[in-house]
């Protein structure tokens, strides 16, 4: 029998160890023994930028737009984080990444939640965008499944609504394996759909959350957030977040702490830094 | 017969007659006479045709080169019978029905006149057929000369069936005057694809013999790819220290030039080698090559490692889902929200447009059609304070606007209602940009309808 004590600090070594090293090394730590302590859970919990997983699935309802503009922060955040990793943490734009991003909806879910628009989209992407119009979910997956083999896309964006047929188990470890093989990310948004069968690396639950108040005009709607709930993730421990993309980075946080924050709305004053996150340079002028 | 032959004539000498290895000396010998002439041509079943235009200046003069080869020829023991002239046909008369002076052959310069010089040779002189010679004996026709004292009307008369050349003697006169083209079919030597490799010391083990077949067979994979070919038959030869030579000799169903598969192949043909004391050389010969020109690799392979191209993803695409489904949106010059934004084929170069106004903001996604909703707002232009979508009931907790954007009356009729943009949140955080299509007043319908048009991230 070992020493207790030193399984945990095995342990630890082991998370520290993974937390840093990149890409194929961080499922080693899915494969420990035990779910270990407190410490250890908060160690391999997921953050911003410590984006592992190739092929993530988005569950969200299709009357919001939240599946969708989740993906896409994920993906810019995965982006942001690649960039500092090639360049150093100085240079954290993505803008050296000019690759197109194909955005893959099938028509039921084009006709249920909208096509994409481009004025609307993060500024990085709207230059990027190619998008396919899917007639069925086979097409779609298709579609999916030849943008994670073409090395020139930054990632793939689906979206699926429901749970058809053919997006079964065996489709969705076909996409996983495509996606890990030629290390282009895919985020599959699942509209109305069931939390099915799925090989997809990160499972994630989105729905929108009441924003914070903007600074200028107090009742109008503020930085995006969503109600992020990772469910199923391979590496990290299921844990919830309220996500805020404001352009420039991705900002969780506890849910309970947002929920006193957005609802009361007191409390974001002048003084309040991460309350207030619209960037005045951009919302002042053109 | 043979056996009748020699009870008759005791010491007679008997040579087994061998047509193809003669062929196959005349062969080799007609690409030897290039020496003198860029080209020569086969004359089977003992004749050679060298084309020396313009290349005996090269020996001193059409004597001198007879000369030469008559030197070259008696020295590798051959008797030969030459003659130089304008045509292939007159030649080969020449040579074979000319006069035998002591100088090495007749020469009939392009300047002299071929009918009057050449009248007297016989009329086998034109390479006709022994039939067609018969019928010209019985009709008297002895000599060249024969032919010019009746008109040519009454010979092609007499052969007018007979479109073969070798049957019919005109032809053969207008060939041997140069008045008909006479193409001839040269002979171009091709060399074999051989590998082989020296060995320093000779090998008695089959692994090292594997190993040597191993680099040979992919030595004469690069050699069959740099001629684009592929071999049909091969040859394996290993000369063992003792001078014995095996030959090993493989056949293919079609034209290969893949080394595994001729390793796999001689693999079982190379079990009952005996080596002896050793080998010291092997060779690799193909005896039978055939074309095999080069192919593409494996697109699909190559795609399956390093991933396609943008180019080739778009192909994929629009070969299965069609052209109009594969598209990228771009910015048309217009107020209107969903004529703002245009489809383009995915590739095609964007045309430039005016920027964004950075203060509007504008929803992720559109629906393809505005939803009518029904909203509870304070006439005649309050803000919406709840609204009924897909039979929902939304309270607006947040809202911004209105951004009035104005009919296009350049393009549209003057009916055409204006709209007022509100983005809303609702109580459960959810974002939405909707209108109201008019204002109670402006005179173009009555109640403003109000709809939603965008989903906010």
């Amino acid at each position: 029998m070992k020493n207790p004590a030193e399984t945990t600090s095995n342990h630890h070594a082991l998370a520290r160890l993974c937390s840093s090293l990149p890409g194929d090394f961080t499922h080693l730590s899915a494969l420990s023994p035990d779910q270990g302590t407190d410490a250890d859970r908060v160690a391999r919990q997921w953050r911003p930028g410590s984006a592992g997983a190739l092929h993530s699935e988005i569950f969200a309802c299709g009357n919001e737009a939240a599946g969708a503009g989740m993906a896409l922060s994920l993906a810019l955040d995965a982006m942001r984080a690649a960039a500092r990793d090639r360049s150093g943490p100085a240079a954290a734009a993505p803008s050296d990444d000019q690759r197109a991003i194909l955005w893959v909806q099938e028509r039921a879910a084009a006709k249920r939640g909208g096509y994409p628009y481009r004025p609307g989209m993060p500024p990085d992407l709207q230059r990027r965008v190619i998008h396919v119009l899917a007639e069925k979910p086979k097409d779609a997956l298709f579609a999916l499944e030849e943008g994670v083999r073409c090395r020139d896309l930054a990632f793939v964006v689906g979206e699926i609504v429901g749970n058809p047929q053919v997006l079964d188990f065996t489709a969705s470890r076909r996409l996983s394996l495509a996606a890990e093989h030629h290390g282009v990310p895919l985020w599959l948004v699942r509209i109305d759909a069931s939390r099915d069968l799925s090989s997809a690396r990160m499972r994630w639950d989105a729905r929108s959350v009441p924003s914070p108040r903007p600074r200028w005009n107090r009742d109008a709607p503020g930085t995006p957030g969503w109600h992020a709930n990772l469910f199923r993730a391979r590496t990290h421990p299921p844990a919830e977040w309220i996500m805020r993309d404001d352009g420039y980075r991705l900002d969780v946080e506890p849910p309970e702490r947002q929920h006193t924050g957005a609802g009361a709305g007191q409390v974001s004053g002048p003084g309040c830094g991460p309350a207030d996150p619209v960037d005045l340079v951009r919302a002042a002028g053109d | 017969m043979l056996a009748d032959a020699r009870t008759l004539c005791p010491h007679l000498k008997v040579a087994i007659s061998d047509p193809a290895g003669d062929l196959d000396f005349l062969e080799r010998l007609a690409i030897w006479a290039q020496r003198w002439g860029p080209w020569s041509a086969l004359d089977p079943p003992d004749g050679l045709l060298v084309d020396i235009s313009a290349a005996s200046h090269l020996f001193g003069g059409e004597r001198a080169l007879l000369t030469d080869l008559q030197q070259r020829f008696k020295a590798r023991g051959l008797a030969v019978r030459t003659a130089i002239a304008p045509t292939a046909g007159a030649a080969w008369g020449l040579a074979h029905y000319g006069p035998c002076d002591g100088r090495g052959g007749a020469i009939l310069a392009a300047q002299d006149d071929a009918r009057a010089m050449l009248a007297d040779l016989p009329m086998a002189a034109l390479r006709l057929d022994d039939d067609v010679l018969t019928v010209l004996r019985r009709l008297g026709l002895k000599r060249l000369g024969d032919m010019d004292g009746i008109g040519r009307d009454a010979i092609m008369r007499r052969f007018r069936n007979r479109r073969s050349p070798a049957a019919n003697p005109l032809i053969r006169m207008d060939q041997l005057l140069g008045g008909v083209p006479e193409p001839l079919l040269p002979v171009v030597p091709t060399h074999m694809p051989m590998v082989q490799r020296r060995l320093v010391e000779p090998i008695r083990h089959r692994d090292l013999l594997d190993q040597v077949l191993r680099d040979l067979s992919q030595d004469m994979a690069r050699t069959l790819e740099g001629r684009g070919e592929g071999a049909r038959r091969l040859e394996l030869g290993l000369w063992r220290v003792d001078g014995e030579v095996v030959v090993r000799r493989l056949e293919m169903a079609a034209a290969t030039r893949e080394a595994d598969h001729i390793c796999r192949l001689f693999a079982a043909r190379l079990d009952d080698v005996d080596a002896g004391f050793g080998i010291e050389t092997v060779r690799l010969r193909v005896s039978w090559a055939e074309g095999l020109s080069l192919e593409q690799g494996d697109l699909d392979k190559a795609a399956e490692e390093h991933g396609t191209s943008l180019a080739a993803c778009i192909d994929r695409l629009t070969v299965r889902l069609g052209t109009d489904a594969v598209r990228r949106p771009v910015p048309h010059a217009s107020h209107i929200p969903e004529r703002a934004q245009r489809w383009q084929p995915p590739l095609a170069p964007e045309s430039p447009s005016q920027g964004q106004l950075a203060f509007h903001a504008r929803p992720l996604k559109m629906l393809e059609r505005a939803e009518a909703i029904a909203v509870l707002y304070a006439t005649p232009d309050g803000f919406p304070r709840q609204f009924r979508w897909r039979g929902q009931v939304h309270e607006v907790c947040r809202v911004e606007g209105p951004e009035r954007i104005a009919p296009e009356w350049w393009r549209e009729k003057s009916t055409v209602r204006l709209r007022d943009y509100y983005r809303i949140e609702d109580q459960e955080g959810r974002r939405y940009w909707i209108y109201r299509h008019g204002i109670i007043g402006d005179g173009r319908g009555g109640v403003p309808d109000w709809y939603l048009q965008g989903l906010c991230a």
